[in-house]
């Protein structure tokens, strides 16, 4: 061979990738778009009962004429009242004891045991209970659901607890800061973030509770308005109710995002 | 104002850690306590601040800290223990806010700490836009604004490049120039410990006791990064603890 043949070059192929996916934004709200088309399409070609599945626009008709009539907005303010009100205790309650159970010891084992138990229990069977304690009315479901939205809480709060830097209350304590400084300026910060996503989960039991509550015994609210409209066929009037706890919980996420991000600007 | 331990002894479980260590650190006095990795350096640390309760022996202070002192015993941390969620001149406020200072006065003392580790420019910096050489004069300018008689300092170049560890060197030099502030250095690194260091204690390896005590002659500001006398001194130091570090090498970490 007199010429002597430059090597071959094998181009090194890529392999660095680390499933990490991207946010796109205009794709979700795409998606959504794309799935009440599709619906809106199988219904004006008929493949839909208009009785058993009505079509978005008859959904939306129905909205309209409830929030029209003041009916829609009288269900709601009952409906946010009692989750708000029970969400505020469940979750107000929730925190201070998963604060102690992550503080105290005198707290933390029987704290644990006692919400071990009592947290796999369905809450919704505890309603019949709350409206012998606390009547028919508004107690029972407050209860209910401030219950329901309790235990997630402790758990998220000791856990974010316990994961706080003790090296940093370490720094605290070097510095003679008190304990309740360390709580309140260590402690409660570091746990923030593991505390707003247990009050997410919390938020979303609180939605399925009120719901259940409100089909067992009440005139007003979502929930009741989506049982009595199931009772009359009102199929439209019943999606339309879903509609809006769909919105409903979306709202809340939303806020508690944009919540986690003002206090959590500094991450 | 002095620090003395007497007769520490601390154990892990059933594990010895600290076997009877006495020192004594003198009013401005930098004193190192070098040894090597598990030799129980940090934990006498703790134990001389408070932090830590050891098993048997005592500390004490003698005499009265400066009258301005608001935290007489202090501590630098290697992990430097900022708050994420504070921006650098708010970790520095955090000492402060337990003390009923007027406001004007916490802000100078908060300006003047800042201005002396060179971090006036970044005051409404978050820490996790600092480099780990700025975060630790965070932690510096943090101790300083206590004025501390005892600064208790947990390896605390250990987490910082060499480069940065150079310059960070340099300001631990200016700061004790002064010469008012008593300083417990410990490190594993025998070369600050020869730069920074009026004496040197070291320890042996697991249970810690102390082996041996140097004293360094040349003062501190005439001592250079490249001095072949102090490499000589660190190299002394190494002869001494060189078995002791093969030798806890070669140990399973507790």
């Amino acid at each position: 061979m007199s010429e002597t043949a430059a090597p071959e070059a094998h181009p090194v192929p890529y392999r660095g990738d680390l499933f990490l996916p991207r946010t796109r934004r205009l794709a979700g709200a795409l998606a959504l778009v794309a799935l009440i088309a599709f619906w809106q399409a199988a219904s004006s070609l008929g493949w839909l009962d208009p009785v058993m599945a009505p079509s978005p626009r008859e959904v939306f008709a129905a909205l309209l004429a409830m929030a029209k009539s003041g009916e829609l907005a009288g269900h709601l303010a009952a409906s946010l009242g009692r989750l708000l009100g029970g969400f505020a205790i469940g979750a107000t309650a929730g925190v201070g004891f998963g604060l102690a159970v992550g503080l105290f010891s005198l707290v933390r084992s029987p704290g644990i045991a006692v919400v071990s138990a009592l947290f796999p229990i369905p809450k919704i069977a505890l309603l019949p209970l709350f409206i012998l304690w606390f009547g028919i009315g508004e107690g029972s479901k407050l209860a209910t659901i401030a219950f329901g939205s309790f235990f997630p809480t402790v758990v998220a709060t000791y856990g974010a607890v316990d994961a706080v830097d003790r090296s940093l209350v370490r720094m605290g304590r070097s510095f003679g800061l008190s304990s309740w400084s360390i709580v309140r300026k260590i402690v409660l910060p570091g746990a923030l973030p593991g505390i707003l996503s247990g009050l997410r989960i919390a938020s979303s039991i609180s939605i399925v509770l009120l719901v259940a509550a409100e089909m067992i015994g009440a005139n007003r609210g979502v929930g009741a308005m989506v049982l009595a409209a199931g009772n009359l066929m009102q199929s439209d009037r019943l999606l339309g109710g879903v509609v809006v706890l769909s919105v409903l919980g979306l709202f809340i996420a939303g806020l508690l995002g944009w919540i986690e991000r003002r206090l959590t600007a500094w991450r | 104002m002095n620090l003395s331990a007497s007769r520490i002894s601390h154990n892990y479980g059933p594990l010895p850690v600290l076997a009877d260590v006495s020192l004594t650190v003198a009013s401005g006095e930098v004193v190192a306590v070098v040894g090597p990795s598990g030799c129980g350096k940090s934990t006498l640390l703790r134990i001389l601040g408070g932090l830590e309760r050891p098993d048997a022996g005592a500390v004490a202070t003698e005499g009265e800290p400066p009258a301005r002192s608001l935290n007489p015993i202090t501590y630098v941390f290697q992990d430097f223990a900022l708050l994420p969620w504070r921006t650098v001149a708010g970790n520095v406020a955090l000492p402060l806010e337990e003390h009923s200072l007027p406001t004007a006065e916490r802000d100078a003392i908060i300006r003047d700490a800042l201005a002396r580790t060179g971090l006036s420019d970044f005051a409404k910096a978050w820490p996790r836009q600092l480099s780990g050489g700025m975060k630790q004069r965070v932690g510096i300018a943090r101790a300083l604004a206590v004025r501390p008689a005892i600064l208790l300092m947990d390896e605390p170049l250990s987490a910082l490049d060499g480069q940065t560890r150079e310059l960070l060197m340099d300001d631990l030099v200016a700061l004790h120039a002064a010469g008012d502030l008593s300083t417990v250095y410990v490190t594993h690194n025998l070369d600050e410990a020869v730069r920074l260091a009026d004496r040197i204690l070291v320890l042996s390896r697991r249970p810690g006791r102390i082996r041996a005590e140097v004293r360094l002659e040349t003062p501190r500001a005439e001592r250079r990064p490249a001095d072949p006398a102090l490499a000589a001194q660190a190299r002394e130091l190494w002869d001494l603890i060189r078995e002791d570090a093969a030798e806890a090498d070669r140990e399973l970490v507790a």
